[in-house]
C-alpha cells in the first residue's frame, strides 16, 4: 500500500518537474554533471565538476549552442554506486538533459550504464580505465591500457628507462587494477619476461601501513636485475605508500615507481622531494609547455580564483570531450542523443599538448602518452613521449579472450564484433 | 698510459659511452675541448647530456666535480641562445662552467636547469661516486663505496684501491672492501685467494645483495672457493630468515601501536561510558586537520620552528577534538543515553556531516603534514630498515597509554570517572556531578582521539575521510580486547597488529586482513565479552 502511495507521489513529483522543464527547455540546452562531491571520491571528482562549470561558462560567453544558453545541472551522486544510477536516471529523465559527463571510477561507470542504454543518452566518461568495454552511449575520453600502461612499459624497457628486467605489478584490488595487471602480465610474457621476474600485489582501498608491502618490493628488487614498480594503486591509497617509499630509502635510480593513477593533485598532499624521480604515465601534463595549455591553466586558475590550482588528465579529458559533443551537436544541427551519437565519430579537436584528438568508431579517441618524472615541486618533467597520437583500443590484444573482439559503431554498429565467429555478441 | 688505455678497453663491454671518453682523451688541447665537451649540456637532450657528462668525468679538468655535483642538485644551467653553460652555488652566484670565472652579466630568466632522468642520475652517482672515495666527510665516503658496490663498474677498480690503500677508518674501509668484493667476485679473471677474501666480506655483509653476488661465482673456480662460496650463501640465508622474522615482529608492533592510538580514546567513550560513538573517527580527523593549521600557521610567522609546530598542535589537537566531544555529548549524546541504536545513528550522521564540514572548509583534497627533519627517513638496524616516523609513533603511543592510565589512576577526575561509570547513583550519591563527569570523560575520549590524529597525519592521508578508516580497526581492538579494560585494549592491539603484520608476507594484504576479521568473529563467539572481561557488579550497571 505505502510503495503505490510512494509511486503515485513521484508520478505527480515528475510530472510537475516534467512541466517545469518543457517550459525552459525552449531557452536552454541542459548538460548533465554527474560526479560526486561528497564521500570518498570527492577528493578527485569534484575538480571535474568545476571544470564543466567553466567549460559551460566559456561556452555561453562565445554565444551558446544552436542558438541556446547551455545550462549545467548539477547531481551529487555521493562516491555511492547505486546513488550514481538513480541521479542518472534523474538527470535524464527528469531534467531532460542533453548530455551527461560524469563517473570516475569504473564501478560507478557499469552502475550507470543501463540507465543510459535504456533512456539512450549520452555519457562522457573522461578517466582512464581498464578496457574491455565499448557501448553505443559512452564516449571514453580517457585512456584505454594501451594509451597509458603498455607505453610506460615499453619506456621502462627501452635504455632510457633504465631497461628493467625485473617488475612488481601494484594494485588496489578492484576491477581496473586487476585487468590492467592481467593485460601486463600477458603483455611482459610476450616480450619475453620469465614468470619468476614478475611479482603481483594487492592490498585493499584506503590501506595504510605499506610496511611488509615495500620491504617486499625491495627485496624482490634486490635480485640483481634491474626492477620497476608498476603500481595501479588507487586514490588515498597512495600518499602512505609513497611517504613509506621516501621513508625507507626506495630511490627512483634503484626501484622506479611508475604510476597510472597518481597526477598534480595527488601530490598535492606530499612532500615530493624524496620521491624525485619517481614516474607516472598519463595523456596530459600540467608541465606540458604549449599555448593552449598555457592558456588553459591561466583561465582554470582565474575561474577558481586560486593561482596555485593545479591541472590533470581527466580535467584534458573533458575538456577535449566537452568540444566534441559541442561540435557533433554544431553538425547534427540536434541535441537529439541519436543524431549526436551518430555525429560523434570523426570528430577532430585539438588537444592541450599540441596534437589533434579524434573520435574513433569504438568511441575512443586519439591520445599522445607521455611520462613525467616527479620534480620537487610537486611537478612532473617530461622524459618520454610517443612519436604521434595512439588510438585507444577497446578491446586488447593481449588478453585470449578479448583478441578477437573488435568495437565499430559506424560500420558494424556492435561494441563487441567477434572476428573469428562474424557475430556481434562477444567471445 | 699504458694501463689506462687497458682500462678504457675493459670498460668498454660495459660501458657504450667509454667510446667518448677515448675520443676525449685523445683530443689535444684539454683547455679548449672542456668547453666544447659542455657544449652537449645545452641541447636538452639525455643522451647529449650522457655523453657529455662522461666527457666532463673523463676529462679530469679540477671544475669536474663541481660540475657534476651542480648537475646532480639541478645548480647546471645553460643558454639555448648563446650555448653557454653555467653552474650556480648554494648561495645562488653564477659561475662559468667552463672557465669557473664569476659571472653576472647573464640574465637568469633565459636559463634553463640542465633536465636529468633516472638512466642519467644512475649515471651521474656512479661518475660521482668514484670521484668522492677520497672525500674528507666519513659518510661520503661510505655512500661513494656504497654506490661503487652497486654499479659493480670494474673500471672503478684502480680509483678503488687507491683509496683502500689509504683508508684509515674501518668502517669505510669494510665498505670498500664489500664494494671491491662486489666487483672482483664475478670477474673472470680473478685469482682464487682474491675471491676468498671477496667471498668473506659479502658473507660478513649478509644481504640480499650479498646473496645475488654470491650466486654469480662463475662455474669454472677450485673446489675450494666452491664450497666457501655455498657455506656463505647458507649462512646468510639463514641469518636473513632470522631477520625476516624480527622484521614482521618490527611491523606488527608499528602496526600496533597505530591501532591502539586509534583506538585508545574509543575505550574510553565505548568501552568505559558504552557510548557506541561512530563520530570517533572524525575525532582522529578533526586532531590532524588541527595538526595541519597549528603547522601551517608555524610555516607563515616562524619558518625556523616548524620541527616543533608539533609540540604545540599535540596539545592543541587535543583540546580542539576535546572541546567538539564535550559539545557532542552534552548537545545530542546526553539525549540518548540507554538508547544505544539512536546513539549510533545519530553519531554515524554526526561523523557525516563534520566530514562534509571539513570538506566545505579546508577542499577535498588531501593536505601536506610534513614529517619534522627528526622524523623523516630510516636508519639500518641489523638487516632491517626502521622508519623513524615509526618509531617515534610507538614511543608516541607508550607516552599517551601511560599519561591516560595515570589520569585514571592518581587524579580525582579519574577517581570520579571510575566511580561514576562502575555506580552512577552511589557516585551520585557521594555529591559527584554525574552529568559533568560525563561530558569531561567523553571530552576526554575524544581529545586522545585527537591526538592520535596527530600521529596519523604523517603517515596517512590528511583528507576528510581520514578517520573512515580507522572506526572499524578501532572497534575491533576494543571489543576484541574486552570493553571497559584499558589493558586490554594494550592487549587487543597487539595481537591484531602483529597477528596482521605475520599473515601478511604469506596470505597478501587482503585475505591477511580477511583472516583476522574471521577469527575475531570465531573469537567473540567464544568469548562475548572479549579478552579481558570485567566482572561482577561494574557490568550489570
Amino acid at each position: 500500500m505505502i510503495s503505490l502511495r510512494k509511486l503515485a507521489l513521484a508520478g505527480a513529483v515528475g510530472l510537475t518537474s516534467l512541466y517545469a522543464t518543457s517550459m525552459a527547455q525552449a531557452q536552454t540546452i541542459k548538460v548533465g554533471i554527474l560526479h560526486s562531491l561528497s564521500g570518498t571520491m570527492a577528493i578527485s571528482e569534484t575538480t571535474l565538476k568545476d571544470i564543466m562549470l567553466m567549460l559551460i561558462d566559456d561556452q555561453n560567453k562565445k554565444g551558446g549552442l544552436l542558438g541556446k544558453k547551455l545550462e549545467a545541472v548539477v547531481v551529487d551522486p555521493a562516491s555511492d554506486w547505486p546513488l550514481f544510477a538513480e541521479k542518472a536516471r534523474q538527470l535524464i529523465a527528469q531534467d531532460k538533459v542533453s548530455a551527461v559527463f560524469g563517473c570516475w571510477t569504473s564501478v560507478s561507470r557499469k552502475s550507470v550504464l543501463p540507465v543510459f542504454k535504456e533512456l539512450n543518452s549520452i555519457l562522457f566518461y573522461p578517466v582512464q580505465y581498464e578496457g574491455e568495454e565499448s557501448e553505443k552511449n559512452v564516449f571514453y575520453t580517457g585512456a584505454a591500457p594501451n594509451q597509458q600502461a603498455i607505453p610506460a612499459v615499453d619506456y621502462l624497457m627501452s635504455k632510457d628507462g633504465g631497461e628493467v628486467k625485473r617488475w612488481v605489478l601494484e594494485g588496489t584490488d578492484y576491477v581496473y587494477p586487476r585487468t590492467t595487471n592481467k593485460i601486463l602480465e600477458a603483455y611482459l610474457k610476450s616480450k619475453g619476461v620469465a614468470a619468476e621476474d614478475i611479482m603481483v600485489n594487492y592490498t585493499p582501498f584506503g590501506f595504510s601501513d605499506w610496511q611488509t608491502e615495500v620491504s617486499a618490493i625491495k627485496k624482490f628488487g634486490s635480485a640483481g636485475k634491474k626492477t620497476a614498480v608498476v603500481s595501479t594503486v588507487n586514490g588515498d591509497a597512495n600518499v602512505p605508500f609513497y611517504k613509506e617509499l621516501g621513508n625507507q630509502g626506495v630511490k627512483a635510480t634503484d626501484i622506479p615507481v611508475v604510476a597510472f593513477s597518481v597526477g598534480e593533485e595527488e601530490l598535492a598532499g606530499l612532500d615530493t622531494k624524496p620521491l624525485l624521480g619517481h614516474l607516472a604515465a598519463w595523456n596530459y601534463f600540467q608541465s606540458i609547455k604549449t599555448p593552449a595549455n598555457d592558456a588553459f591553466i591561466k583561465e582554470w586558475q582565474a575561474f577558481t580564483k586560486n593561482p596555485k590550482r593545479t591541472t590533470n588528465d581527466p580535467m584534458e579529458a573533458h575538456v577535449i570531450g566537452f568540444k566534441m559533443w559541442v561540435k557533433a551537436v554544431e553538425k547534427a544541427g540536434t541535441v537529439d542523443a541519436d543524431k549526436v551519437i551518430a555525429a560523434l565519430p570523426g570528430i577532430e579537436v585539438p588537444n592541450l599538448t599540441g596534437g589533434t584528438s579524434v573520435m574513433l568508431a569504438n568511441h575512443h579517441i586519439t591520445k599522445p602518452v607521455f611520462i613525467g618524472e616527479i620534480k620537487a615541486d610537486g611537478q612532473f618533467d617530461i622524459v618520454w613521449k610517443t612519436s604521434g597520437l595512439v588510438p585507444g583500443d577497446a578491446w586488447s590484444d593481449f588478453l585470449p579472450e578479448s583478441k578477437p573482439l573488435e568495437a565499430d559503431w559506424v560500420k558494424l554498429n556492435c561494441g563487441n564484433y567477434n572476428t573469428d565467429t562474424k557475430k556481434c555478441g562477444g567471445s | 698510459m699504458a694501463e689506462r688505455k687497458a682500462q678504457l678497453v675493459r670498460g668498454f663491454a660495459s660501458l657504450a659511452f667509454v667510446v667518448f671518453m677515448m675520443a676525449v682523451a685523445a683530443l689535444p688541447a684539454l683547455a679548449a675541448s672542456f668547453e666544447d665537451t659542455l657544449v652537449g649540456f645545452t641541447a636538452d637532450s639525455f643522451n647529449d647530456t650522457a655523453t657529455a657528462m662522461s666527457a666532463v668525468t673523463e676529462s679530469g679538468d679540477p671544475l669536474a666535480p663541481q660540475i657534476l655535483g651542480a648537475l646532480g642538485d639541478g645548480r647546471l644551467l645553460f643558454s639555448a641562445a648563446t650555448k653557454k653553460v653555467y653552474f650556480k652555488d648554494s648561495t645562488d652566484k653564477l659561475f662559468d662552467a667552463a672557465t669557473g670565472a664569476a659571472v653576472t652579466a647573464v640574465a637568469p630568466g633565459d636559463l634553463s636547469p640542465v633536465r636529468l632522468n633516472n638512466r642519467l642520475r644512475g649515471l651521474l652517482s656512479a661518475a660521482l661516486g668514484s670521484l668522492t672515495l677520497m672525500a674528507p666527510d666519513v659518510a661520503k665516503r661510505i655512500d661513494a663505496a656504497e654506490t661503487v658496490f652497486k654499479s659493480r663498474d670494474i673500471t672503478t677498480l684502480p680509483a678503488l684501491d687507491k683509496a683502500l690503500a689509504q683508508e684509515k677508518n674501518a668502517e669505510v674501509k669494510e665498505a670498500m672492501l664489500e664494494a671491491r668484493a662486489a666487483i672482483v667476485i664475478g670477474a673472470p679473471d680473478t685469482s682464487p685467494e682474491h675471491r676468498l677474501v671477496a667471498i668473506t666480506a659479502l658473507n660478513t655483509r649478509g644481504d640480499g645483495d650479498a646473496l645475488v653476488l654470491l650466486r654469480t661465482l662463475p662455474a669454472d673456480v677450485p673446489a675450494n672457493v666452491k664450497q666457501a662460496a655455498a657455506s656463505a650463501i647458507s649462512s646468510i640465508e639463514y641469518r636473513l630468515s632470522i631477520w625476516a622474522n624480527v622484521q614482521n615482529l618490527w611491523y606488527g608492533l608499528s602496526l600496533a601501536s597505530v591501532l591502539l592510538l586509534a583506538a585508545i580514546g574509543l575505550a574510553i567513550t565505548f568501552g568505559v561510558m558504552g557510548v557506541i560513538n561512530m563520530a570517533h573517527g572524525e575525532m582522529v580527523m578533526l586532531g590532524a586537520y588541527t595538526t595541519f593549521v597549528i603547522q601551517e600557521f608555524f610555516r607563515a610567522k616562524f619558518p625556523g620552528f616548524t620541527d616543533y609546530a608539533l609540540i604545540v598542535a599535540t596539545p592543541a589537537a587535543f583540546l580542539v577534538a576535546g572541546a567538539f566531544g564535550i559539545a557532542i555529548e552534552r548537545g545530542i549524546i546526553r539525549h540518548l543515553y540507554g538508547r544505544p541504536l539512536e546513539t549510533l545513528l545519530a553519531t554515524w550522521g554526526l561523523s557525516l556531516i563534520l566530514q562534509q564540514l571539513v570538506r566545505t572548509v579546508f577542499g577535498p583534497t588531501n593536505r601536506d603534514v610534513g614529517a619534522p627533519a627528526w622524523m623523516a627517513g630510516a636508519f639500518q638496524a641489523g638487516h632491517i630498515s626502521i622508519t623513524y616516523n615509526r618509531m617515534w609513533i610507538i614511543v608516541f603511543t607508550i607516552v599517551v597509554f601511560a599519561a591516560l592510565l595515570a589520569l585514571l589512576r592518581y587524579t580525582a577526575f579519574g577517581l570520579e570517572m571510575r566511580a561514576v561509570t562502575q555506580n552512577r547513583a552511589m557516585a551520585s550519591a557521594m555529591g559527584i556531578k554525574t552529568g559533568r563527569v560525563d561530558a569531561l570523560t567523553f571530552g576526554l575520549g575524544s581529545g586522545i582521539a585527537g591526538i592520535a590524529g596527530v600521529a596519523l597525519a604523517h603517515i596517512d592521508n590528511v583528507s576528510p575521510n581520514l578517520g573512515k578508516a580507522y572506526i572499524i580497526d578501532s572497534f575491533m581492538v576494543v571489543v576484541f580486547g574486552g570493553v571497559g579494560n584499558l589493558w586490554g585494549t594494550l592487549v587487543g592491539a597487539l595481537t591484531l597488529g602483529v597477528a596482521n603484520k605475520f599473515l601478511e608476507p604469506f596470505a597478501g594484504a587482503v585475505l591477511g586482513k580477511i583472516v583476522i576479521l574471521v577469527l575475531i568473529i570465531l573469537f567473540i563467539q567464544k568469548r562475548p565479552r572479549g579478552l579481558f572481561a570485567l566482572k561482577g557488579r561494574a557490568v550489570e550497571a
